[in-house]
């Protein structure tokens, strides 16, 4: 049964294991249109998996992923199957983009070729067209002069706009980010928050896992603490960051403000 | 005498010689794409997240790498006929010599694959390309670079390989040497020439493979810390 709710992505009762592990114990997220989902927590407490849960990169062991009014992995009616085939799957996921912690480009392509790589191989749009879109992304995320480095020649920073821009690319209508700026030298931090924070202006929907609470305050309009496989408390950003009610909370809010 | 020069000029000459080159050179080329072939799905299903697609490449593997391919050759060209599957001298060393290398390459190109960071098929996925256009457009093209210098070394050994071949009478290069020493008696010339066209063939493939190792790494950027000009587009 789709969503009642006018959610972009819903998460409904998400399980996840790996082996014996219980990773994800039950996670329930809605995000609608236009809104900033910020999710933090501390580390090995499942933020990454349920993001990849949400594009079917794992696979729920129960509970629904419905986006845009379909429920992901959902076999096509009457195709008799027990999964949706792997050109359906991959059909949905066009409408999700993702940014990796290690940016993950295509190290054979070019910054260009990597931005046009979706469009090109995937929704078979024209080479003009494709071109002009990855250059018009390339030049949204400050990096119209770095159209043919390939990934080995530009930073930390730069690789990460690129691989935002790739996902623009396919004009998804939600943006996943798994700690975007995790493995980027400190001075890098900067740009590509930047490029995070234009894009919420802009009115994308994200959902965004990150220690930047800082980050987190003036981009999300929603923050959920996630520990143990489970969503513990979430609210406005002032509430939770200034205010936070769960002692756990509390605690990692603290933990990450000696950090920096 | 000791050396005879003008034999050893006569021979090199040699169209009957020359043609068993040819015929080596063509087997090992047959053989070579029945490798390449079976050794792609070999790889591909030793990756298969599924045990029984796994299984049977995984024995495929083992069971040829584990045995001499002389013995597997002979086999299947005087062994079969007793099963009623009666093979003719070509195909069985094709068969044979294919079936054998594909065991080899499959171990290639699996490593060649699973060299390749995970990051690049999840980010490949997460775009929305299906398995077959992950492999052909992301993981292919980088496996390349680290496939294609062992490949190489393979072609080689296969054409050297080939000349077992010459045991199920298949009139290959050693095949057609050993045929003109028994009605020549010139022993060494004809060996000599018969090693220096393998060396020939060898070498042209060496020179081929240098050509092929600098095309897959066209696309390979220097490496990270090497610093980039500002003003580099
Ligand atoms: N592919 C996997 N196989 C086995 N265990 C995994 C895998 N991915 C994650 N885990 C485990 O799941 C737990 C949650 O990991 P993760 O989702 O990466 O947490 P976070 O992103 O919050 O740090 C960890 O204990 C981790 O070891
Ligand atoms: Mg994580």
């Amino acid at each position: 049964m789709p969503p009642e709710s006018s959610a972009i992505v819903e998460a409904r009762g998400v399980h996840k294991h790996f082996g014996a592990t219980h990773v994800l114990k039950g996670v329930d997220l809605a995000v609608s249109k236009g809104e900033v989902v910020v999710i933090i927590g501390p580390s090995g407490g499942g933020k990454s998996t349920f993001l990849r849960t949400l594009n079917f990169l794992d696979r729920p062991d129960s509970g629904e992923i419905w986006v845009n009014g379909a429920a992901m992995g959902a076999p096509e009616a009457g195709s008799g199957r027990a999964k949706l085939s792997d050109a359906g799957l991959s059909r949905q996921r066009r409408q999700i983009g993702m940014v990796f912690q290690q940016f993950n480009l295509f190290s054979h392509m070019t910054a260009l070729e990597n931005v046009m790589s979706g469009p090109i191989h995937v929704l078979k749009t024209d080479k003009a067209a494709a071109l002009a879109d990855a250059k018009r992304l390339l030049a949204l995320v400050g990096l119209a002069d770095k159209e043919a480095s390939y990934p080995g020649q530009l930073s930390g920073g730069q690789q990460q706009r690129v691989a935002i821009a790739r996902a623009l690319a396919m004009h998804p209508s939600v943006m996943l980010f798994d700690e975007p700026t995790s493995s980027l030298d400190p001075e890098m931090v900067a740009e590509v928050l930047q490029v995070m924070l234009d894009l919420s202006q802009r009115g994308m929907t994200m959902v965004i896992v990150t220690h930047e609470i800082q980050f987190a305050r003036k981009a999300a309009n929603r923050i959920l603490f996630m520990e143990n496989g489970r969503i513990i408390e979430e609210g406005r950003p002032q509430d939770l960051v200034d205010s936070p009610r769960n002692e756990r909370t509390k605690q990692f809010l603290n933990m990450v403000a000696e950090g920096s | 005498m000791i050396w005879d020069w003008e034999a050893f000029f006569h021979y090199i000459h040699s169209p009957y010689l020359l043609t068993g080159a040819g015929v080596s050179l063509a087997l090992s080329i047959g053989a070579m794409l029945i490798g390449l072939v079976l050794g792609g799905c070999a790889a591909m299903m030793r990756m298969s997240e599924q045990r029984w697609v796994r299984l049977p490449a995984s024995g495929y593997v083992w069971l040829f790498r584990g045995t001499p391919v002389l013995v597997q050759l002979i086999i299947i060209y005087t062994g079969l006929p007793q099963l009623g599957l009666q093979l003719g001298v070509v195909a069985s060393a094709l068969i044979g010599l294919g079936v054998n290398e594909g065991a080899y390459l499959a171990e290639i190109i699996r490593s060649g694959i699973s060299a390749v960071p995970k990051g690049q098929f999840e980010a490949a996925r997460a775009i929305g390309m299906t398995w077959p256009k992950t492999m052909r457009i992301v993981v292919l093209p980088q496996a390349m670079r680290i496939i294609i210098p062992p490949l190489g070394n393979a072609f080689n050994g296969l054409m050297k390989t080939s000349s077992l071949a010459s045991v199920i009478s298949m009139e290959e290069l050693l095949r057609r040497t050993e045929l003109l020493v028994q009605v020549q008696f010139k022993v060494l010339e004809i060996f000599i020439v018969s090693a220096l066209y393998y060396l020939f063939l060898t070498t042209v493939w060496g020179l081929i493979q240098s050509r092929l190792e600098a095309y897959a790494s066209r696309s390979v950027a220097p490496a990270a810390n090497v610093p980039v000009p500002a003003d580099a587009t």
